[in-house]
């Protein structure tokens, strides 16, 4: 699904990413852990395809294709998803508009026939419930007055109504409260199927008690250093980051 | 013979003189260049005006030559010679217009398929030459009926001076005087057409007005002119322009539209501008250099300006309210939108004359390219005007790094109990936001469609439904070429 080969990326003229490789097989779900400044939201804004993020070294091949030479829209429509560490601002624009617009842009960019303003609330409304986004959040201005936490759970709908082939979660549970967590958790499993890879960056081990990942990765200064089965999570929970890193240094 | 009786004698004889002349050059399609006393005659004489009117284009022209060109404005353009231009020309015989659409701008045609305009209705923008009767118009004969009945009067304004001189005679010049500025100076000698409104006392005027509607009955030409008068306790709301870019070969335009609400009435009225703004680089753009004001003459009264400007080289335009009636109301919703090389300088007054009189302006100003965009706007309190209340609202959208924003807010209030409220906010589409539209799909020029109609969200609220719609393309395909 994702292979990732000695990258290397650099923002504005300073590398952050030195060298990361990584393999995500088909219906997979890998956890990233590492510490504040690693590199985790650079690699997923790397893999979305975002703007001033330059790649000098390395390859990232998705389903056989190049990633890189991709720009995000394409991406997206080839099965990419990301969920923002910090989901942005739209003023003006209703969130449920922006659905409507995302998902029918990645249904044209695949040549599938669009889908009218009824059929995309119907399929919303459904997603929206179990994630107990309530309908005038729908209505209102994307992301603008939400919540950290509804925020949070807006991407997991979002993922949910795009459905995608890999989607990377940059630390979706931060700032959930407990039931939050919870239904985010539900809300994640319920698209765990074999087609679907993932990518789940986060801080908390917690957060691997409910989704419980097939190995786990440590990021530390733009490189994996560790990895392991979902005990490594327990061990990092209880001993810290700081042998790992002087071990791999 | 003193002056004033020498000059009507010269004026009578003029008229005689083109009145003769009309008979016989029939066939002639333009006035000849330059502008002249003749001139304006001519043109009184070929609408077959009397002689009440061509008196008052003749003093309007009179003044004009006293006048300077206006230069406040942050706008920079050629010197127009306008001892050189024409000043009337008959609607084109069909065997002078493009025979098809093969001979029309392809670009043009782009935009129109992109808007969703029908054959038909293109080939009438385009300005190609149609014999066949279309089906607006008997669409237009239905509406014509049911206004009939409401006892609405809607025709141009050329038909409301013979047909109703009474009402024009009151009315024209009443809320822009011949005298005005320049341009509305200008436009009073020598306007070709335009629309007349009249709504009798009480009535709701069953539909919404539309010059839509009358686009083959007359062609308005470079110099229109508007009057709309709402009588006491009616309703009126009124659609200008369209969104296709309409072609046209005149490059100066200075309309006039004058408006006024008698006690108790409302006027709403819209407009979607989007002339033709030039090549990439301003080329062979537009002037639009607009008179708009309406005149809340009635106590509780209401005048409501919407407008998206998203066409012309330049905009030169500040429709404004006289709040002369006690509690009257006025409202201004605009959205400017100036890409690669055009020039916007637009705003309102709101001149507060009556008790609690209320004024509400909401301006969206986006500009690309190299756009410049200025907002300008002036909000007076007379010392008569006790409790008056204004809110404006400026907010300017940058895309990209040379184009421009400006704002220019005037206040002027003499009566200590009023209360002026001023916000004004320059953001940029930022990258974050288009990198989130991207990241799900959108492509970036739907994205900054997306992002700039949201941010334009309260004035496209107050637009009459299906033109909204039509508004919300108009607003992506005018920034086409803005990112990447
Ligand atoms: N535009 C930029 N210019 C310079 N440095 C940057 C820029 N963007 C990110 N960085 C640096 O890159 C490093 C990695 O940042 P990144 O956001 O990927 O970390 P992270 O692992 O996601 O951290 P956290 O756990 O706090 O979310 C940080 O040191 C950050 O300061
Ligand atoms: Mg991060």
């Amino acid at each position: 699904m994702l292979d990732i080969k000695d990258l290397h990326v650099a923002v504005e003229g300073k590398e952050i990413l030195k060298g990361l490789s990584l393999h995500v097989g088909e219906g997979e779900v890998h956890a990233i852990m590492g510490p504040n400044g690693s590199g985790k939201s650079t690699l997923s804004y790397v893999l979305a395809g975002r703007d001033g993020y330059d790649i000098t070294s390395g390859s990232i091949i998705y389903k056989g294709e190049d990633l890189t030479v991709m720009p995000p829209e394409a991406r997206a429509a080839r099965g990419v998803f990301l969920a923002l560490q910090y989901p942005v601002e739209i003023p003006g624009v209703t969130t449920i508009n922006f659905l409507k617009a995302a998902l029918n842009a990645q249904r044209r960019a695949r040549s599938e026939s669009e889908f009218d303003a009824m059929t995309v609330l119907r399929l919303v409304r459904d997603k929206a419930r179990s994630l107990d986004i309530s309908e005038d959040m729908l209505r209102r201005a994307l992301n603008v007055g939400f919540s950290g936490g509804e925020k949070k759970r807006l991407e997991v709908l979002q993922m949910a109504l795009f459905e995608p082939k890999l989607a990377i979660l940059d630390e979706t549970d931060s700032g959930l409260d407990i039931d939050a967590l919870k239904l985010v958790a539900e809300g994640v499993n319920k698209l765990r199927v074999p087609g679907r890879s993932m990518l789940v960056i986060t801080h908390y081990q917690r957060l691997l008690n409910y989704i419980v990942p097939d190995r786990v990765h440590v990021l530390a200064g733009g490189r994996i250093v560790a990895e392991g089965g979902k005990e490594l999570a327990l061990e990092l929970e209880a001993r810290g980051y700081s042998h790992i890193v002087k071990d791999a240094a | 013979m003193s002056a004033i009786e020498q000059t009507r004698t010269q004026v009578e004889a003029l008229g005689e003189k083109y009145k003769y002349g009309f008979v016989t050059d029939i066939e002639m399609e333009l006035a000849p260049r330059g502008l002249t006393e003749e001139t304006v005659a001519f043109i009184s004489g070929k609408k077959g005006e009397p002689e009440w009117m061509l008196e008052w284009r003749l003093s309007a022209y009179r003044r004009w030559r006293q006048m300077q060109e206006p230069n406040w404005a942050r706008v920079k353009y050629p010197k127009i010679d306008y001892e050189n231009a024409y000043y009337y020309a008959a609607p084109k015989s069909t065997k002078d217009k493009p025979q098809s659409l093969d001979e029309i701008d392809p670009k043009l045609l782009e935009t129109y398929n992109k808007l969703g305009i029908p054959l038909s209705e293109q080939k009438l923008l385009a300005g190609v030459a149609v014999d066949a009767v279309f089906d607006s118009v008997s669409v237009a004969t239905t509406f014509k009926e049911t206004l009939n009945k409401a006892g609405v009067i809607f025709c141009p304004i050329s038909e409301a001076i013979r047909e109703h001189p009474e009402l024009v005679r009151k009315y024209l010049g009443s809320v822009v005087p011949e005298t005005d500025n320049f341009f509305a100076t200008l436009n009073s000698a020598v306007f070709s057409d335009g629309s007349f409104v009249y709504v009798p006392k009480g009535v709701r005027c069953p539909m919404e007005l539309s010059t839509y509607f009358r686009i083959n009955a007359s062609e308005t030409g470079q110099f229109e002119r508007t009057l709309i008068i709402a009588d006491e306790g009616s309703y009126v709301s009124y659609l200008e322009g369209c969104t296709a870019p309409k072609r046209d070969e005149n490059q100066l335009h200075a309309a006039v539209v004058e408006l006024v609400a008698l006690e108790g009435a409302e006027i709403k009225y819209s407009t979607v501008q989007n002339w033709y703004p030039g090549d990439e680089n301003g080329l062979g753009g537009i002037y639009n250099f607009v008179t708009k004001r309406g005149d809340c003459r009635g106590n509780n009264s209401k005048i409501s300006w919407t407008q998206v400007e998203t066409g012309s080289a330049i905009t030169w335009k500040y429709p404004s309210c006289i709040l002369r009636g006690d509690n009257s109301v006025g409202e201004f919703y605009s959205i400017a939108i100036a890409n690669h090389c055009q020039q916007a300088d637009t705003g309102t007054k709101m001149i507060h004359l009556g008790r609690n009189t209320r004024s509400r302006i909401i301006s969206k100003g986006i500009s690309a390219g190299k756009a410049q965009n200025t907002y300008r706007g002036l909000v007076s309190v007379h010392p008569r005007a006790q409790q008056a209340r204004n809110f404006t609202q400026c907010d300017s959208l940058l895309i990209g790094k040379e184009c421009g924003a400006h704002t220019v807010p005037y206040i002027e209030s003499r009566n200590r109990t009023a209360r002026i409220e001023h916000e004004a906010t320059t953001s940029k589409i930022a990258e974050e936001q288009l990198f989130y539209c991207t990241s799900r799909g959108i492509p970036p020029e739907e994205a900054v469609a997306l992002i700039v109609n949201g941010f334009c969200r309260e004035v496209l609220q107050q637009l009459p439904m299906e033109f909204a719609v039509e508004a919300q393309k108009l607003v992506g395909i005018s920034l086409e070429g803005s990112v990447g």
